[in-house]
């Protein structure tokens, strides 16, 4: 009998953990077999480098070039402010904070990770875009620039959580060595404890950036949406998962554009799966 | 302990029989975010006469609602645009018969801040700052500065009609798109909110959005013809140039529970109900 639970139960886990695997591939399956489709009435060179993204007139026009170069402007900006601040702020939490700090501040950056996006965004549009508005005297506050400080907020747990990790788990006498050689405390830090933990930290910042180019709600209520090619980072930019989201509720099963936006999940797809692998293999690197 | 879970078992039980029941009685009802307001106002009064009926209303946008139709999980769509002949023809592969009914009208407004000295517009004037013509307000008799077009997301009848009536002049063989600069915004209430915060920007919506934070611009068909502005008496007169049906659609002649409702929507009390919600009957 207790044998047969034994075996039941492992069974069941066993099954959950096929399960995950299964639906994964079965997702990829059915995004390949509707995104494949858009092929038929564009090629892929017009359709990844194409300008224009007018996917309801007729013939739609479906490049997605300013929609790519839209989420990689608001990663790249929202990874700018976001790893030096994160990386800054893991260094202080693992290596300097005091005991009793380090327990608010930990507690304070898994609650910054609790807030919706939406409420975020929502935040975001009423305080972050009159103030980009009024700073940089532009047309609009509705710009890259306010989407990429919003998500940096949104990158910023992963990443100090990550990196503290990682630099908790040195080995002590690392440190000690070094200390114990003359070494000033930022030097040990600087010159023995980032390098050491450099694989982590870098996992850290992979998985911040997979969550930032993977967010929708924030980037779709304050980045304008305007699929133009963007030349700063203080243009309105529409990126590839605000127009899934925004467009996919019109599409006509079916139609052109509804293979199209199947397509743009591809490319998500792909773009997230190498931010996750990169990290992966960093954080496999990490053996002492 | 073990009467306790029977209570919630039988609390349980009950509440889905009462959830599940309805069956026969429920209209579903989608579409058009423009429609959702005079929707649902339509189904709670038509629910007070009629308690024994369910009428359940949500938006999601024209299209969404019509594909909603196609693939048979709503009764009726409200969609603020015609069906598009490729909708038709889908319709018809899986065997459903769109029939339009018109419920009520829209004038579309368009907007800008109420500090914009200008007032007045042309249709040429604005289709040429819709598709990115025209860039400075000064070109229009405004001030020197960059103008901010904001639009609906393509998901909107309403971004699809100003798109066919203004910047393609009812012209079908026209390919005249919207700016690629232009913000499109996720609903008429975030282009009501950026235009009472920006100078600079100019926004569309249904009347029924204008408040005094934003100025309703008049606007004239060509520049010898007088300009108007968007209330109910210009739109029924026909005065004001753009004004919109309100649609619904049904799987063929409206039969049953879905005609009592349509019946209702026309009836006098419905289209009171039109007019209260801010747009304009069409049946007097």
């Amino acid at each position: 009998m207790r044998k047969f639970k034994e075996f039941l139960i492992e069974k069941l886990i066993l099954i959950c953990g096929l399960a995950s695997i299964f639906f994964v591939v079965l997702i990829f399956l059915f995004l390949l077999k509707e995104g494949l489709a858009v092929f038929k009435s564009v090629s892929p060179a017009k359709f990844l480098l194409g300008s224009k993204w007018y996917p309801i007139s007729e013939p739609p026009q479906l490049g997605i070039l300013p929609l790519i170069m839209g989420s990689l402007l608001v990663t790249l900006g929202a990874a700018v402010i976001s790893i030096p601040i994160g990386v800054a702020s893991a260094i202080y939490i693992a290596e300097v904070a005091p005991a009793k700090l380090k327990e608010i501040l930990k507690a304070g950056i898994e609650l910054l990770a609790a807030i919706p996006s939406v409420v975020l965004g929502f935040i975001g549009m009423v305080t972050l875009v009159p103030w980009v508005k009024t700073i940089f005297h532009l047309p609009t506050g509705l710009t890259a620039l306010s989407g990429s400080i919003m998500l940096a907020f949104m990158a910023m747990p992963t990443i100090v959580s990550i990196a503290e990790d990682a630099l908790y788990s040195i080995p002590k006498s690392y440190k000690e060595g070094a200390l114990a050689l003359g070494a000033t405390r930022w030097q040990a830090i600087w010159r023995v404890m980032l390098p050491a933990a450099s694989s982590g930290i870098l996992a850290a910042v992979m998985l911040g950036l997979g969550r930032v180019i993977g967010e929708t709600m924030a980037v779709m209520m304050i980045t304008g949406n305007a699929a133009v090619l963007p030349h700063s980072i203080l243009q309105p930019v529409r990126t590839l998962t605000a127009t899934i989201a925004a467009e996919m509720g019109e599409a006509v099963v079916g139609s052109e554009h509804y293979f199209a936006l199947f397509a743009i999940g591809i490319v998500l797809f792909i773009i997230s799966f190498a931010i996750n692998v990169t990290a992966d293999i960093f954080l496999h690197k990490r053996k002492w | 302990m073990m009467k306790k879970f029977y209570t919630i078992l039988t609390i349980l039980l009950v509440s889905i029989s009462v959830f599940a029941t309805p069956g026969k009685n429920v209209v579903q009802i989608k579409g058009s975010d423009t429609m959702v307001n005079v929707g649902q106002a339509w189904a709670e009064k038509y629910m007070e006469v009629n308690p024994q009926d369910f009428i359940s209303v949500t938006g999601g946008g024209s299209g969404t609602g019509l594909s909603a139709l196609i693939s048979g999980t709503c009764d009726i769509a409200m969609s603020s645009r015609n069906i598009k002949a490729k909708e038709i023809e889908l319709a018809g592969k899986k065997g459903i018969k769109p029939f339009e009914i018109k419920v009520a009208l829209d004038g579309l407004a368009v907007v800008v801040n109420p500090k914009n000295p200008v007032s007045k517009l042309t249709t040429a004037q604005l289709a040429g700052i819709f598709t990115g013509k025209i860039t400075n307000w000064k070109q229009v008799g405004g001030p020197d500065s960059k103008i901010v077009i904001l639009s609906r997301e393509v998901n909107s009848g309403t971004h699809v009609y100003f798109k066919e009536h203004i910047l393609r002049r009812n012209d079908p063989n026209s390919t005249e798109e919207f700016a690629g600069s232009a913000l499109m915004l996720s609903s008429s209430q975030a282009i009501a909110d950026e235009v009472a915060g920006n100078s600079d920007a100019i926004g569309y919506y249904g009347m029924g959005y204008i408040s005094n934070k934003q100025k309703a611009i008049s606007i004239a068909k060509d520049p010898n013809s007088e300009f108007v502005s968007p209330t109910i008496e210009n739109v029924i007169s026909g005065k004001y140039p753009i004004s919109r049906p309100l649609l619904l659609y049904t799987n063929g002649q409206p039969l049953g529970l879905v005609k009592k409702f349509v019946d209702f929507a026309l009836s006098k009390e419905g289209q009171e109900i039109v007019k209260k919600t801010d747009f304009v009957p069409v049946v007097k």
